[in-house]
């Protein structure tokens, strides 16, 4: 322990840990300096100015996000002086943003309105010139709208820092800054994985995803569709968020009867897909340990992260699994075993998905994915549209009664459930690949080792003899170290998890936005998240994917066995490299993993 | 070509003294020397008349350099020749020592008014050497501080000298160097920097470029000083793309100077080892900032961020790094040689040794000037720079680029110092110096610095990045007539935020021009607001111009005007239609009769 | 897009191999986008692709910077660059007229290629000039002490240049 030192703040003296910052140290003394462009997983930027405060002996406020504490230190939070300054600098920002809070996606979650509401700004002084440009509409899953953005630079240091994607950089300077992929392409040209990490920490609507409420109400109304709905595990235990709800509960059945309530004729259980993708992944798994397949083989069930492998690890492809995604196998289910066995024409259903990820929005379009000729899904809505739509609609969410899915697709395991949480489809997969390859029970089936938020978990277990070394990364960055690993040293792994955000799909780029005074990505709110799915699983009777009789079923009555040629041809795929091509810095490719 | 080449002049005294002090044989035993170095047709002997300071004679000058030695005696005589002319290292033993290196230039262009009052340490061999040729240099004590260091000091002692010498930071801010110096050396590091800052972009300034052209090898040595004294065995000049010459020559310089082994491994025979690299800079004034000079040396956007940490704990590549601007570096080999207590008699209490200014403007001699410290702003203008053309009256002067102040008249006798000039409303900043007549508007001069720095701003922080806009653009409505009541405390008032809120230096110092030409030209400012005149006339939108009785009625007006603004019949007074009229002023040009008034 | 000539190519692809085997490779990065406009008068993107490559960063970060830096070309220029110098002697001794002349001339605006390829133009901070305001550089070559007659001037004579260049 380092010895604590005083520091004063608004002239009372306080005890406080060194070697840290002043906001820190105001933060654990329930001074809430005002803030913008601090997070605190990003590197410090300093840049709003909004967190600025009185240090005596400094010549000018200094950025309290930035600034050491230091023994005797007399800190001002709250004068006169700072209040004016301050409100002078969000107005500054404001006098450079398009007025349009009523037609804007974030309003009422939009960071800069609270701040200019606590900030008291009630006649704008110094308004201007304000910058004008054009909205990228170009992506299927993030827009880009330049004019929205206030230059906090998040979304820069989350897709660089976090995520290692380097797509977003600040180009120009000045008052011409604007926050742009490279040479100003379309987001759709460039290196974006879609994973929507820029939209979580925007605090203002410079990135959204592309919303398909319209189209799914349109779609909802219209009588010749059957209309049918999956959603993911995530989804469940961060949408009461949106309602106000403390964070971490789980709300499968409201969810269930509120999709119902939508319009939606059947909803089935993405957590029904992921238990058919274990099925797959384990027997690909084990199919290729035993027949020296390529090894490490490497999940497949983040779109972000498979984007992210065309453009940057093309020399990694034949690693990674060929399975779908779970919603594209649950949507390729849809399509064939639920439609020939309703005895409904494919090409009648509208079959949607609610997902934490906006990246399997980008999914859903991929040519790789259809079959004959058909696309699995849809329509894509994230958390945040499908809890407007729930709101827009007018139901009760918060009261509502819980119902449950419908058959055949809705049935899931506890393995299905903790596919949401960083580690999940690892846990998911050994409980059933050791139980297929020994023939035994596995006993302990919850693997804390795989479990919660260290970027880089690594772990082994035995199966028969044979020692099976398993890895797990969830966000990009994470991800670029350990297949780092996996270039220089390809026999340490044998199978590896790995999951685009940040805490796998509960930090996903569609879930809900931070509520008051909560921060986006906060590590306490991912693993809340997480714990409902891990509690779901727990709940479970059923808690192996091979167990799950609705699974078993669809095998028996369609898909013969796992790798069949039937399930190649609705439950595999393949990738290709894509340009333009990633590049990672060297630096961030540093291999930091502790054994 | 049959001119012959000389390396050197040697001018020996012939006087009544010298000659009796054996001066003759002086000359004999320099003659059998040089030829028996072959250096007969390099270097020429010439007598002179009495130089008068006949107690220190026999006098010898060693040119180009007027290196002056006393008391040489036949024993002499081989080392001077060895040493100087062969081996280019003036013997420091025999060298008159009242002669301080600054004192050279005064040597040769003392003469003149320009450079009378002025004294020349930064600046010392500008003018005086070939800066291609390392020779010259060597020639005049050259690497010599170098060597001192290297030989007779310590890093500890070197820092010493340089705190005690009481210089501080040429490049603007005035940190005292010394202890940036013993920061950067106290910490623990294998991996350390010295960077020579000469990315001087203030509008007006060209001092660091004139430095380096004329005298690059005194920055390079400041630099092995500086990285022999902190354990730094790499230096980097990060210099303006828009400088060629100035890179050309230090291209060179490096070149040469690796060439004699003073840069590279084992150094002088020491076991220092360093060497120099150049970087470019590339269009970003902001990129004098040292956090942002680092970012940009790195490859990335030149943007600052938060200090601390300061560069002399995590500069450069992360590593300790020491940052100086040219003036600063040049400064350092004199302080090694002519001593930190000679050093510190010059200039004020708190501001040491010289400064170097770029005046600009309207004076009669624009150009670089080196003057004490304590020398008064009028001293300058008028003594030096002959003060203002054309009879027009003084009215401003603003120091310290787009960063600093205007200051009026009676801050003219003001002595120049740090404090003084901040105590005064302005910055000493890097030593731009821009000289206002009664024909310069002083809102358009605000609104022109505001354009500079909105447009040279990184756009990192919220105030610089908004604020200097929105200060530019009330200062444009105002100098187009469309100031508003109240728009003098908003620029106050937008000015006092970004000042005291903004990230880095840039921003913190962008609203000087427009408060200090508030505080002492208000005036101004509210004639341009209540009564839409600009009293300098400089505001064309505030201009009127008529046509008065003078008027004959020739129609050279009424042709030239583009937007035929100008009506009457020929041989009758004229008329303009003023909401026709742009303003250009072209008829009030072409009127041979004064018929047109402006106002 | 048109193709870049292959023995400059070549002379930049051996700069990139020099400088990505440095220490701290990245921090060349500035070093290369000079060496680029120097041989190519502009920063082509095919370039900027190539430098990721060689040195290894992402191209987002290639062009924030070679964006953020002025002196950085992103379109091709005209065989000469006039840089007029908006420093604070030659504001106060008319740049704007001269400015404006210029724009006149040549039919650009600044930042503005002329049709002809011949000029572009610009506007620069200063230029160390300040004894010869208003000044212009073109190229390399300083022109001082100018009123709108000279500038006029001084254009013409490069026209007339670059006529007679074409006529051998």
């Amino acid at each position: 322990m380092s010895q604590m030192i005083t520091i004063t703040i608004n002239g009372k003296d306080y005890r406080v840990e060194p070697n840290q910052t002043v906001m820190q140290a105001a933060d654990t003394l329930g001074f809430k300096i005002p803030r913008l462009c601090y997070h605190p997983k990003l590197s410090i930027e300093g840049a709003c100015r909004v967190c600025i405060v009185e240090v005596e002996g400094q010549r000018n406020f200094v950025a309290s996000c930035a600034f050491p504490v230091s023994d005797g230190m007399k800190i001002k939070t709250n004068t006169h002086a700072l209040r004016r300054a301050r409100r002078d600098i969000v107005e500054l920002i404001i006098d450079n943003h398009p007025m349009d809070c009523h037609t804007c996606e974030r309003d009422g979650n939009c960071e800069l309105q609270r701040l200019a509401a606590s900030m008291g700004i009630r006649a704008r002084h110094f308004a201007g010139e304000r910058k004008r440009y054009e909205e990228d509409l170009s992506s299927e899953a993030v827009i880009r709208n330049p004019e929205k953005c206030i230059l906090c630079g998040r979304c820069v240091r989350m897709c660089s820092e976090i995520q290692q994607v380097h797509n977003l950089t600040q180009a120009h300077r000045g008052f011409q800054t604007v926050v742009m992929p490279a040479y100003d392409l379309p987001m759709a040209e460039s290196v974006c994985t879609a994973c929507g990490q820029c939209i979580n920490v925007c605090p203002t609507a410079a990135f959204v995803e592309k919303n398909y409420t319209q189209e799914l109400f349109e779609q909802l109304n219209d009588p010749e569709r059957v209309k049918v709905v999956q959603f993911a595990p995530s989804v469940r235990a961060a949408i009461g968020e949106a309602f106000g709800l403390p964070i971490g509960q789980n709300m499968e059945g409201q969810l269930i009867a509120a999709l119902r309530k939508l319009g939606f004729d059947y909803v089935f259980d993405t957590q029904f897909g992921a238990d058919l993708t274990i099925m797959e992944e384990a027997n690909e798994f084990l199919e290729r340990l035993q027949n020296k397949g390529t090894l490490p083989m490497i999940t497949s069930c983040s779109s972000a992260w498979m984007k992210c492998l065309e453009q940057f690890y093309p020399d990694l492809i034949d690693n990674v699994s060929t399975c779908k995604s779970p919603m594209s196998m649950q949507g390729a289910m849809i399509k064939t075993y639920f439609a020939d066995k309703m005895g409904i024409d494919p090409t009648k259903i509208c079959s949607a998905a609610a997902m934490c990820c906006t990246a399997k929005k980008y999914e859903a379009e991929r040519p790789e994915l259809m079959f004959d000729g058909m696309r699995g899904v849809d329509v894509v809505v994230t958390t945040r549209e499908i809890a407007w739509m729930i709101k827009s609609a007018g139901i009760d969410f918060v009261n509502i009664q819980p119902e449950k899915a419908d058959h055949p697709l809705g049935l899931s395991s506890g393995a299905g459930a903790i596919f949401g949480a960083t580690g999940g489809v690892m846990e998911a997969a050994i409980r059933t690949a050791y139980e297929l390859y020994t023939g035994q029970t596995l006993v302990d089936i919850e693997v804390e080792g795989v479990r919660g938020l260290k970027g880089i978990k690594e772990g082994s277990l035995t199966m028969d003899g044979q020692e099976i070394r398993v890895a797990v990364a969830h966000g990009l960055g994470n991800a670029c170290k350990l297949l780092e690993v996996v270039r220089q040293d390809p026999q340490r792994y044998h199978f590896i998890e790995i999951m685009g955000c940040p805490g796998g799909c509960v930090g996903g780029g569609g879930q809900p936005y931070a509520a008051i005074n909560t921060i986006p990505l906060d590590d306490k709110a991912l693993k809340k998240r997480a714990q409902a799915l891990y509690d779901l699983d727990r709940g479970k009777t059923i808690r192996r994917s091979h167990d799950n009789p609705d699974v078993q079923k669809l095998y028996k009555e369609f898909l013969q066995h796992p790798l069949s040629s039937v399930s190649h041809k609705y439950l595999h795929t393949h990738y290709k490299a894509k340009l333009p091509k990633g590049i990672i810095p060297k630096e961030a490719k540093k291999i930091e993993v502790t054994q | 070509m049959d001119v012959k080449e000389t390396r050197y002049k040697l001018t020996l005294c012939d006087g009544t003294a010298c000659i009796h002090n054996h001066s003759k044989a002086v000359q004999q035993a320099l003659e059998t020397e040089l030829d028996k170095h072959g250096l007969k047709d390099s270097v020429s002997i010439h007598l002179s008349g009495c130089l008068g300071m006949c107690t220190k004679g026999p006098i010898l000058i060693v040119n180009p350099g007027y290196i002056m030695y006393g008391r040489v005696q036949v024993e002499d005589v081989p080392e001077i020749v060895e040493s100087h002319l062969v081996n280019n290292k003036a013997v420091t033993r025999l060298i008159i020592t009242e002669d301080h290196l600054y004192n050279r230039f005064f040597r040769i262009f003392g003469d003149v008014d320009f450079f009378g009052k002025q004294m020349r340490i930064a600046l010392r061999n500008c003018g005086i050497i070939d800066p291609e040729n390392i020779d010259n240099y060597l020639s005049l004590r050259g690497y010599e501080a170098l060597a001192k260091a290297l030989e007779t000091m310590t890093p500890g002692q070197v820092i010493e000298e340089v705190k005690k010498s009481g210089l501080r930071g040429r490049g603007g801010a005035g940190f005292p160097t010394g202890l940036k110096w013993e920061f950067t050396a106290n910490q623990d590091s294998d991996e350390k920097y010295v960077i020579c800052n000469a990315d001087e972009g203030d509008p007006g300034a060209f001092m660091d470029r004139s430095a380096i052209e004329g005298d690059p090898h005194t920055v390079l040595e400041g630099m092995m000083i500086g990285g022999y004294a902190i354990g730094a065995g790499k230096g980097i000049i990060y210099i303006r793309a828009e400088y060629p010459l100035a890179i050309k020559r230090l291209e060179k310089a490096i070149a040469s100077a690796r060439e004699h082994g003073l840069l590279g491994e084992n150094i002088l025979g020491s076991d220092f080892a360093f060497d120099i690299e150049i970087r470019l800079g590339a269009g970003a004034f902001v990129c004098g900032e040292e956090t942002a000079l680092i970012h940009s040396i790195e490859g990335h956007r030149g943007m600052p961020r938060p200090r601390p940490p300061y560069p002399s704990v995590k500069g450069l590549f992360g590593k300790p790094t020491l940052i100086n601007n040219v003036e600063t570096w040049a400064n350092i080999p004199v302080i090694l040689l002519d001593g930190a207590d000679w050093f510190n008699t010059v200039g004020t209490e708190t501001s040491k040794g010289t400064k170097v200014f770029a005046v600009a403007g309207r004076v009669q001699n624009t150009g670089l000037v080196e003057v004490p410290m304590g020398t008064t702003l009028r001293e300058i203008i008028y003594d030096i720079c002959g003060g203002i053309p054309n009879g027009k009256r003084f009215k401003a002067v603003q120091t310290g680029g787009p960063s600093g102040g205007c200051l009026p008249e009676h801050y003219l006798d003001t002595e120049i110092d740090y404090e003084s000039l901040a105590k005064a409303g302005s910055i000493m900043g890097s030593g731009g110096m821009i000289v206002i007549d009664e024909d310069s508007c002083m809102v358009s001069l605000a609104r022109f610095f505001l354009e500079f720095t909105q447009d040279e701003s990184c756009g990192k922080c919220t105030p610089c990045r908004e604020g200097t806009k929105r200060m530019y653009e009330i200062l444009t409505r105002i100098t187009e007539g469309q100031g508003q009541p109240g728009d003098i405390e908003k620029l106050q008032r937008l000015g006092e935020m970004i000042k005291h809120s903004s990230l880095c230096g840039l921003g913190q110092s962008a609203p000087n021009p427009v408060l200090s030409t508030i505080e002492n030209f208000r005036e101004e400012y509210e004639e341009h607001i209540q009564d839409k005149k600009c009293r300098a006339g400089q505001c064309t939108a505030l201009l009127s111009y008529t046509i008065n009785d003078k008027c004959v009625g020739c129609g050279a007006c009424k042709r030239v005007c583009p937007v035929n603004a100008i009506e009457g019949v020929r041989k009758e007074k004229h008329r303009i239609l003023q909401e026709v009229c742009i303003r250009c002023g072209q008829c009030y040009e072409v009127c041979k009769f004064d018929a047109i008034t402006k106002a | 897009m048109t193709e870049l000539a292959q023995d400059k190519m070549t002379t930049l692809r051996e700069f990139m191999a020099e400088v990505s085997n440095k220490d701290y490779a990245e921090s060349y990065l500035i070093a290369v986008l000079h060496k680029t406009q120097e041989l190519f008068g502009y920063v082509p993107r095919q370039v900027m692709d190539e430098a990721s490559e060689a040195l290894q960063i992402p191209t987002a970060h290639i062009w924030g910077v070679a964006t953020f830096y002025h002196y950085f070309n992103l379109e091709p220029i005209g065989r000469h660059t006039i840089s007029v110098c908006m420093g604070t002697a030659c504001y106060v001794k008319g740049a704007t007229q001269v400015l404006d002349v210029l724009k006149k001339e040549l039919g650009v605006e600044v930042g503005k290629t002329t049709e002809d390829r011949l000029f572009t133009l610009q506007e620069a901070r200063c230029l160390g000039a300040c004894g010869i305001a208003p000044v212009i550089m073109i190229d390399d070559k300083i022109y001082g002490e100018l009123d709108a007659k000279k500038t006029v001037e001084i254009i013409n004579q490069y026209r007339k240049a670059a006529a007679e260049s074409r006529k051998v």
